[in-house]
């Protein structure tokens, strides 16, 4: 018996679709449909693994806090995975921190397929991520202005490398 | 909506007759996969139309139950064991609704005397079946419905207090577990609510006698585990009732108030001249099935109290602790918590639109629900972080009142934290310190001065400490410092840095163990292996011997000390360097932590190297005993040693005992199968 209120399921998985996965649509699903691995976003770039330990360990143990790198500089851009022992533990996160602050900022939580080596880069131009790339907004928690914003700055080219119609990515999905 | 819903199911009484005839033929199967699927429509549609009855509507609840009857009544001869399901599943588990079902029943009961019959045979039966699979709230709401079903005259009186008396005879029932007879004595009472005034009316010697019995059994139980389970030791200046006390108490309140309660919403009452020219049924025998030694029952607690009316502000009253309305309003939403709290959102949402809410003051009483929740003893029925954050749900959706609410009702907690159990006092220190988080820190921090002329274990000076290293784990030292006075620095956490014995330029430079610490830096970042590290510390730190003293297990703390120490402060900049470090050399810790000895030795020079840090010896023991590379049994010599005497009062102590005897009890679950 369906207890009369529609509510959307926060356990399911968001539109997105990590353009570099191994698979198919159905291994997708099925990897998430298994998973305890969380991606994390919105973080500040600032934002230590002892922070983001100390606040999901509220939803049981944690296995392994990857922590989301700049191509180029090796340095945290502002995302992260989370491994739980327990899925359960990782959809109490979405339940209960998704949405909710950390450093100050709302972060997202989001179930993932799981991760593999190379997964912990930005896959934005300038290294970071790509959502950071065309950020048209001032954040101080990610560098200030956005890497084509700073490039119009200092060159004064008003295209910025603009890509038009570019497909929109998880990361683009962050709020703030 | 009924009249649309009314429409769509005669039309498809017809389409199902036209098919009949266009398949005369062949096509069979095609018109019975299309009967079934509008047979199933119609179940859903019916289903639907049941769930929502008494949701917002144009139209009065009492024309909505009218028009709904009407409709089942049309579809009982197709659909009644479908409808019969629906209605014992709402009768179960949306008891907040249980007046407009029984009801429901009541009408259809004067149109159609053997469905009234058998939904209270399956009523009966549904019971037996809670009761038989241990489904206690299943079992206590469809009690409290079958009594409401008195109301409607769907039931006997007579008949309902033969089922209560074996009810209470459970609870007399000697040599079975106190938990069991407590749990059926509560059953019974919170039925009463409902049912009591027309058992008064219609059976009052009896039901008097049945009071009694009761009576007899709550005051002469024993009740050893009411000050295990107090939040509060003082019962001043609001009494921590034990539950069914408390319960009896507002039934004893409400039995001299003549059973005249005016909270619950009752729709049978428009409908009674027409429902009391119904025939009744008596209700099946029902016997509570026997108690057997695997069976578990619901824990008993304790009313959690903090507020009182003087607390509140001009405007609705608070209704007072005996009040049965208390009671009434609690169950509620604690019902909303509960089958919401997967939802957060939602959850809020639901309890701040509780019905009555202009009558009460109810951001308090949802604020005293939530924190008896988050101080439950032994333990919450949610996750901790789960009250978290639907207060802050709740503080988002009323951001004019609850915020305000909960800032009170932390002063008050704030002041009362001396005589607050320790497992309460650590829940509140996470829940404020996570609270904050969410606020910017934000907080009137100087209202808490009083603490600052006290000795630093007192509860309040304590909780501020404690708190503010809480809120350090959740951002960093500088944020920390900034958010409180300087006045209050004396509750500031201690910037967390390693406190390397065996620096190069440290105390002991120039010392044989400082050499030996810096070759060990030198090899590791070489990337030697394990083996050679055993050797470099044997040939550097360990003492001379002769052959015949020459065995493994003598420990050598400084050799242990020195290499711990080292190859953690290698690992400083996050858990995962120390974590890759540990799981590196992990041979070489093993191989010096052979006896328990040398594993406290380990566990020594760790916190030795980190006791600015909390957070961090807390992720670096748990690793250190999921690799095993000391026991648990060395965890709790240690932690229980006299050097570690200091420490105790701390929270980040017992994070670690907690965590250390959940993994033994891992070990045992494990060797047990």
């Amino acid at each position: 018996v369906t207890m009369g209120t529609i509510v959307p399921d926060l356990t399911q998985p968001s539109p997105y679709r990590d353009r570099y996965f191994d698979g198919t649509e159905d291994e997708w699903l099925s990897a998430i449909s298994s998973t305890s691995t969380l991606y994390i976003g919105n973080l500040s770039f600032y934002t230590t693994e002892e922070q983001i330990h100390s606040l999901f360990s509220h939803c049981g143990s944690i296995k392994r806090i990857i922590m989301g790198l700049d191509k180029h500089k090796k340095t945290p851009c502002g995302f992260c995975f989370v491994e739980f022992y327990l899925r359960s533990d990782a959809l109490a996160c979405i339940k209960y921190v998704n949405g909710t602050k950390l450093d100050d900022r709302i972060i997202r939580t989001d179930l993932d397929p799981g991760f593999r080596d190379g997964r912990q880069f930005g896959r934005g131009r300038s290294g970071g991520q790509v959502r950071d790339e065309y950020r048209a907004t001032y954040d101080s928690g990610r560098g200030g202005w956005g890497p084509s914003v700073k490039a119009t700055l200092e060159t004064g080219d008003m295209d910025g490398g603009f890509k038009k119609g570019v497909k929109r990515t998880r990361e683009d999905l962050d709020e703030d | 909506l009924i009249h649309f819903i009314k429409r769509a199911l005669m039309m498809s009484h017809h389409r199902r007759k036209r098919g009949y005839d266009d398949d005369e033929g062949g096509g069979g199967y095609r018109t019975k996969k299309r009967r079934t699927n509008e047979h199933m429509e119609i179940e859903d549609r019916l289903e639907s139309l049941i769930l929502r009855v008494g949701e917002k509507s144009t139209s009065s609840l009492e024309s909505n139950l009218e028009g709904l009857a009407s409709v089942l009544e049309a579809d009982l001869s197709t659909y009644k064991s479908k409808i019969l399901k629906i209605l014992v599943e709402c009768a179960m588990k949306l008891p907040d609704k249980c007046t407009i079902y029984t009801t429901l029943i009541g009408l259809l009961n004067t149109k159609n005397y053997n469905f009234g019959g058998e939904c209270v045979e399956l009523l009966v039966k549904s019971t037996k079946d809670a009761l038989k699979s241990f489904r206690w709230s299943d079992a206590r709401f469809l009690l409290r419905f079958m009594s409401d079903l008195v109301n409607c005259h769907v039931v006997s009186a007579g008949s309902l207090l033969q089922l209560l008396d074996n009810f209470v005879d459970a609870a007399l029932e000697e040599g079975v577990p106190q938990v069991r007879r407590d749990w059926f004595a509560y059953t019974v009472l919170s039925a009463l609510p409902w049912v009591g005034r027309e058992l008064y009316e219609k059976k009052e010697s009896e039901l008097d006698r049945m009071l009694g019995s009761l009576e007899g059994y709550i005051k002469r139980r024993k009740k050893i585990h009411h000050n295990a389970l107090r939040v509060f030791k003082s019962d001043h200046p609001h009494p921590q009732e034990e539950y069914l006390d408390c319960l009896w108490q507002q039934i004893k309140r409400l039995r001299s108030d003549m059973w005249i309660e005016k909270h619950i919403i009752r729709p049978y009452l428009a409908f009674d001249s027409t429902l009391s020219e119904a025939l009744q049924h008596n209700l099946p025998s029902l016997v509570p099935p026997p108690h057997h030694p695997s069976t578990l029952y619901p824990l008993p607690t304790v009313i959690f109290r903090m507020f009182d009316y003087t607390d509140c502000p001009e405007g609705p009253i608070l209704p007072g602790q005996h009040s049965i309305e208390r009671w009434l309003i609690e169950e509620q939403l604690r019902h909303i918590l509960m089958s919401n709290h997967l939802e957060r959102k939602e959850c809020a949402a639901q309890l701040l639109s509780y019905p009555l809410k202009n009558k009460i003051p109810l951001e308090y009483i949802i604020v005293e629900v939530m924190f008896g929740e988050i101080f439950r003893l032994p333990n919450p029925l949610c996750l901790e972080i789960a009250y978290g954050s639907i207060l802050i749900e709740l503080c988002k959706l009323q951001p004019s009142t609850m915020p305000q609410v909960l800032a009170q009702a932390t002063e008050l907690l704030y002041e009362r934290l001396d005589g607050m159990n320790k497992t309460c006092f650590d829940r509140l220190v996470n829940w404020f310190s996570y609270h904050l988080s969410n606020f910017q820190f934000r907080w009137s921090w100087d209202d808490w001065e009083d603490a600052l002329t006290q000795d630093p274990e007192e509860p309040k000076a304590k909780f501020i400490r404690e708190v503010l290293l809480k809120c350090l784990r959740l951002s960093y030292h500088q944020r920390v410092v900034e958010i409180v006075p300087e006045t209050f620095a004396v509750f500031l956490p201690d910037k967390p840095s390693p406190n390397f014995k065996y620096a190069a330029n440290g105390q002991f430079a120039g010392s044989v163990e400082v050499r030996a610490s810096e070759h060990l830096i030198a090899a590791i970042k070489r990337k030697c292996t394990s083996e050679e590290v055993l050797a470099l510390l044997k040939q550097e730190l360990d003492p001379p011997m002769a052959e015949e003293d020459m065995e493994d297990n003598v420990c050598n703390p400084v050799k242990i000390e020195v290499f711990t120490q080292t190859l953690l402060f290698l690992g400083q900049k996050s858990f995962s360097h120390s974590f890759a470090a540990i799981a590196k050399f992990y041979s070489v810790l093993k191989s010096l932590g052979n006896t328990e000895e040398a594993q406290i030795c380990i566990l020594r020079s760790v916190v030795d190297l980190w006791k600015s840090h909390q957070q961090m010896l807390v992720v670096l023991i748990d690793k250190l005993l999921k690799t095993q590379i000391v026991e648990c049994a060395a965890v709790a010599n240690w932690v229980f040693s006299k050097e570690m005497v200091p420490e105790f009062s701390k929270c980040y102590i017992w994070e670690i005992v907690h965590l250390t005897i959940r993994k033994m009890n891992k070990h045992v679950a494990k060797l047990q199968k």
